[in-house]
C-alpha cells in the first residue's frame, strides 16, 4: 500500500471509531453528570474537602470554586518547582527558575501544557508526577465541569443553581479519566512505552560512545496527557520521542484519545437538555471543520511545497520514520484542533501551508472538537452568536434551545469571542517591536515571525504546542505566556459561567414556526461560515504577513 | 466560628488540590510502576534494552544510536541512523531530544558555521551518496553538496532586469555553481557584504527528480532518536555492509528483512527498519575484522 493510502486508512479509521464511540462514550458522561448517587470513595473525598456534595451552586459560586482551585493550583505547582531540589526523586536537579516555574505552573494548571522547559533535564520524577501529571487530570476535569454547567444553564429554567463544581471535578477525575489511564498506561507500557522511577542508565553504543537512556513514570503520565487534551511531553521531544509513542499503532491510540472526549460531549449536551438532534448537530459541525482540517493538512505536506522539501523529495524533516509523513500529519492536525499540543513530529519544519493550516486550527478557538469541555462550550458560545446572526436576519428576537438570547446573553458570547485574538495579536505585537523578543526567532525572515504569532496564538488557546525554532525560555517569553495562558482560560471561563447563569434563571419560551431549527443541515452550515468568516476576518491579516507570505 | 466564604473556597480549593495528588499524583503512577514489574511488562517498562553481543548494556531498541567515530566519520561496517539534531556532535542524546525546527524556506546559511537546512540536506547528500557509491546530487544543491542559492538584484529593486547575482551559501574564493545569471556573471559571497536586499533565489540545477539516496537519510527526525530507518535507506547501505563484514548482501538483505517492521495491521504507521538490532545481529552472526 502506498504513503498516502495508508494515511487515508489512518483518518478513515479514526473517523469510524470516534462514530462508534459517540454514543456510549457520551451516555456514559450524561450518567456521570446527572447521577444522584455518590461512589463511597466521593464521600470520602467530600469529606477530606470539606464540601457538601447534595448542595447546588450558583453561577458566581461556581466560578469562585474553579477560580480558586486554580490558584490554589498554580501556586501549588509553583512551589514544587521551586522546591524541587529539596525533594524526593529530583534526580539532582535545581530548582526551576522562577520564570520559567510561573509559565510552566499557568500552562499546566490551563490545560495549555506549552513547554518552554526541556522535560529530560528541568523536571525531577516528582515535580513530572506529583505536579504536571495532576493537573493533567485537573484541567481537563475543570474544562469538563465548565462545560457542563454551561449545559445544564441550557436546560433548566427558572433556577439560579448550575451545579456543584466539586463534584463535577471529583466525578470527571473519578468517573472518567482514571480509570481509561490505568488502562491506557498498560496498553502503552506494553508497546515499549517506560514506566519506572529510574533516573535512567548508562549504556554503550555499538560505536563505542556513552549513551544515558533515560527513565521515569512516562506511561502514566502519556495516556492522561493525551485524553485529557493536555499534551505537555514527558521528554522533551513530545510524542515524538520512541519512550512515548513507540509504534504506528500507539500513534493512532493517542490521536483517538485525544480526539474522543471532545467528540462525545455534544452527545452528553443533547440528552441533558433533551434533544439528541441537538447535540449530533453540534457533533457534525466539529466533524466538518475537523475532516476538512485534517485533509488539508495532510494535502499540503504531501505536496511538500517550499525549496527545502522539494530538494529533499518529501517533507520528511522534523518527523519519525514508523509515522511517516501523511500520519504525522493528522495527529498535528488533530493536536491543534483540540487543545493537546502534543506533537509527534516538529510543527516548525512543516510546509508553509501545512503549518499555516495548523495555525488556523487554534484561531478556530480550539472548537472542532476542542480541548475536554473546553471544546464544546466554545462551539456553543459560536452556536449562540450564530443564532443571533441569523435571528438579525429576519428582525426577530434570537432563541436557542427555547432560550432568549437577549443583550445579556449576547454580552457575555461577545466578550468570549473577542478575549483569545486580542490576546494573540496584542501579544504577537507586543513581542515583534521588542528587539530582544525578536532575536528569539531561529528562522528569518516571514517563518520567524510564523513562529511567535504561533506561540502567541497556542498560548491563548490553550494548546500548548510550539514552532520550537523560538527560543521561548526567555523572562520576557516566559512571563507574557504565562500570563496570556491564564486570561485566555479563565477570561472565557467565567463568560461562560455567566451565560450559563443567565440562561438558567430564564423561563423556556415555546418554539414557534418562526424558531429556527438548530439541529436541521441549514444551522450547521451557518456555524460552519459563521465560525470561518468570524475567524478569517480576524487573523488574516496577520496570517497573511507570516505563514501565507511564505508559502504562495 | 463561620469563615468568610472566599475563605472557605481556598480552603476546600486546597484540600481537593491536596487529595487528588495523592490520589492522581503518587497513588496512581506508582501503582503502574508497580504493575510494571510483572514479567510480561518490565523488559519495556525498564527502557526495552538491548545486550551487545559481549553482554554488555548497547542501548535500547527504541533509542537511535549513531554508527560513527568520535570525529563523525560513519563506520563502515554498521548501517547508518538517520540524521539527528538531538545534542551536539553525532546526536542521538536522549538528554537532549528534539528537531531542527528548521523551516521549509530555510535556505540561506546565517554563517559558515551555522548551515541553513538546505545546505545541511545537500552535504548529507552528497556524503552519504560519496559513502554508498551512488549519485548523491539533489535538486537546488551544488556538486559541492551546499544550497544553490543566488541573491538576485534587480535595477528598480524588485522589477527591471538583473544587475547582479551573488551565490549566497559560497564565500569566495570558492568558484559559484553558475557562471552567469540571466546574461550577469554570478558572484561568491564576501564575508562583510550585507546582500539582505537582493531577493533570494534558489537555482534548481540539472540533479534528478528522484534522488538516489532517500529523503529519511538526508533529514532529521523529530525526536533525534528516531530508532529507524526507511526499508529504502537500509537496501541502498546494504552492499556497503557486506563488502565491510566479508559476507553477500543477499545475506545482510535478509537480514534487513528481518528487522523491517511492516504496518500493524497493514495500515498503521509506515515499514521500518530497526537499526540497532540489525546491526548487532550483523555483529554476532558477521562479526567484523579490520
Amino acid at each position: 500500500m502506498s504513503t498516502a493510502g495508508a494515511g487515508a486508512l489512518f483518518i478513515a479509521s479514526l473517523a469510524v471509531a470516534l462514530a462508534v464511540a459517540y454514543r456510549p462514550v457520551g451516555d456514559y458522561l450524561y450518567r456521570v453528570f446527572t447521577s444522584r448517587r455518590h461512589w463511597r470513595v466521593e464521600r470520602v473525598i467530600y469529606r477530606l474537602v470539606g464540601v457538601n456534595p447534595d448542595g447546588e451552586q450558583t453561577w458566581r459560586m461556581y466560578a469562585r470554586g474553579v477560580l480558586a482551585f486554580s490558584a490554589v493550583s498554580v501556586l501549588a505547582l509553583y512551589a514544587l518547582q521551586r522546591l524541587q531540589n529539596h525533594l524526593w526523586l529530583s534526580l539532582g536537579r535545581p530548582a526551576v527558575r522562577p520564570d520559567q516555574a510561573w509559565n510552566t505552573a499557568a500552562s499546566f494548571v490551563t490545560n495549555t501544557n506549552w513547554q518552554s522547559y526541556s522535560g529530560e533535564t528541568a523536571m525531577g520524577h516528582l515535580v513530572q508526577m506529583a505536579g504536571l501529571a495532576v493537573q493533567n487530570f485537573a484541567s481537563a476535569a475543570v474544562g469538563i465541569a465548565v462545560a457542563v454547567a454551561l449545559v445544564r444553564g441550557f436546560a433548566r429554567s427558572r433556577t439560579t443553581e448550575v451545579g456543584n463544581f466539586w463534584v463535577d471535578l471529583v466525578r470527571t477525575c473519578l468517573r472518567i479519566l482514571l480509570p481509561v489511564a490505568v488502562v491506557g498506561a498498560l496498553v502503552l507500557i506494553s508497546a515499549g512505552v517506560v514506566q519506572s522511577l529510574s533516573a535512567g542508565r548508562d549504556a554503550h553504543t555499538l560505536a563505542g560512545a556513552a549513551q544515558h537512556i533515560p527513565g521515569g513514570p512516562v506511561a502514566s503520565q502519556e495516556i492522561i496527557k493525551e485524553f485529557g487534551t493536555n499534551g505537555g511531553g514527558f521528554y522533551n521531544a513530545n510524542s515524538a520521542h520512541p519512550f512515548e509513542n513507540p509504534t504506528g499503532w500507539t500513534n493512532w491510540i493517542q490521536v483517538f484519545l485525544l480526539l474522543v472526549i471532545a467528540f462525545s460531549l455534544p452527545r452528553t449536551f443533547g440528552r441533558m437538555v433533551g434533544d439528541r438532534r441537538q447535540g449530533l448537530a453540534i457533533a457534525i459541525i466539529m466533524a466538518v471543520l475537523a475532516v476538512g482540517s485534517v485533509v488539508a493538512v495532510n494535502a499540503f505536506q504531501l505536496a511538500h511545497q517550499g525549496t527545502v522539501p522539494q530538494a529533499v523529495g518529501a517533507a520528511t524533516e522534523g518527523t519519525e520514520v514508523r509515522f511517516g509523513v501523511p500520519q504525522s500529519a493528522t495527529f498535528a492536525a488533530a493536536t491543534t484542533l483540540t487543545s493537546t499540543g502534543a506533537v509527534d513530529s516538529m510543527h516548525d519544519s512543516y510546509t508553509a501551508l501545512g503549518g499555516a493550516g495548523l495555525t488556523a486550527n487554534m484561531m478556530l478557538g480550539e472548537i472542532a472538537p476542542g480541548g475536554t469541555g473546553s471544546g464544546l462550550y466554545g462551539i456553543l458560545v459560536l452556536a449562540v452568536i450564530t443564532v443571533f446572526v441569523a435571528g438579525l436576519m429576519v428582525g426577530r428576537t434570537p432563541e436557542y434551545l427555547s432560550k432568549k438570547l437577549s443583550a445579556r446573553e449576547i454580552k457575555f458570547a461577545s466578550l468570549y469571542f473577542l478575549t483569545t485574538p486580542a490576546l494573540v495579536l496584542v501579544g504577537t505585537a507586543a513581542a515583534m517591536s521588542l528587539t530582544s523578543a525578536r532575536a528569539s526567532m531561529l528562522n528569518a525572515g516571514p517563518h520567524g515571525l510564523s513562529e511567535v504569532l504561533y506561540a502567541y496564538t497556542s498560548a491563548a488557546n490553550n494548546n500548548g504546542s510550539a514552532f520550537a525554532g523560538l527560543n521561548a525560555n526567555t523572562t520576557w517569553y516566559n512571563t507574557t505566556l504565562g500570563a496570556v495562558m491564564l486570561l485566555g482560560r479563565f477570561a472565557p471561563m467565567v463568560f461562560v459561567l455567566g451565560l450559563a447563569g443567565s440562561l438558567a434563571a430564564q423561563r423556556p419560551v415555546p418554539a414557534s414556526a418562526g424558531t429556527l431549527k438548530t439541529y436541521q443541515p441549514l444551522f450547521v452550515g451557518m456555524v460552519v461560515g459563521i465560525v470561518l468568516i468570524a475567524i478569517a476576518l480576524t487573523y488574516l491579516p496577520a496570517l497573511a504577513l507570516g505563514p501565507l507570505a511564505e508559502g504562495l | 466560628m463561620r469563615l468568610p466564604y472566599w475563605l472557605s473556597q481556598h480552603l476546600a480549593a486546597l484540600r481537593a488540590l491536596l487529595v487528588l495528588t495523592v490520589l492522581l499524583g503518587i497513588g496512581y503512577p506508582l501503582v503502574m510502576v508497580a504493575v510494571a514489574q510483572l514479567p510480561g511488562l518490565k523488559h519495556a517498562a525498564d527502557g526495552s534494552p538491548v545486550v551487545a553481543p559481549n553482554g554488555a548494556d548497547a542501548g535500547s531498541r527504541l533509542i537511535g544510536q549513531p554508527f560513527a567515530d568520535a570525529h563523525g566519520q560513519p563506520l563502515g561496517q554498521y548501517f547508518q541512523s538517520r540524521p539527528s539534531a538531538a545534542g551536539s556532535g553525532n546526536g542521538y542524546d536522549p538528554t537532549a531530544s528534539g528537531g531542527s525546527n528548521l523551516g521549509p524556506n530555510s535556505v540561506v546559511d546565517p554563517g559558515p558555521d551555522k548551515p541553513s537546512l538546505l545546505t545541511l540536506v545537500c552535504a548529507r547528500s552528497r556524503s552519504v551518496g560519496e559513502l554508498e557509491g551512488v549519485d548523491g546530487r539533489r535538486p537546488y544543491c551544488t556538486p559541492e553538496g551546499v544550497g544553490a542559492v543566488l541573491a538576485v538584484f534587480h535595477r528598480n529593486g524588485i522589477t527591471g532586469p538583473v544587475t547582479r547575482a551573488v551565490s549566497l551559501n559560497q564565500r569566495c574564493p570558492v568558484p559559484p555553481f553558475v557562471a552567469t545569471y540571466q546574461g550577469v556573471p554570478v558572484e561568491c559571497a564576501k564575508a562583510e557584504e550585507d546582500y539582505s536586499r537582493g531577493i533570494v533565489t534558489p537555482v534548481r540545477g540539472d540533479a534528478p527528480a528522484n534522488p538516489a539516496v532517500p529523503a529519511d537519510a538526508v533529514t532529521a527526525s523529530a525526536s533525534g532518536l528516531d530508532p529507524d530507518i526507511s526499508p529504502a535507506y537500509a537496501r541502498l547501505q546494504a552492499n556497503r555492509v557486506a563488502k565491510a563484514r566479508g559476507t553477500t548482501v543477499d545475506t545482510v538483505l535478509q537480514l534487513v528483512d528481518r528487522h523491517t517492521t511492516g504496518r500493524a495491521l497493514g495500515f498503521l504507521g509506515e515499514p521500518a527498519v530497526n537499526v540497532l538490532e540489525l546491526n548487532v545481529d550483523l555483529d554476532r552472526k558477521y562479526p567484523y575484522r579490520r
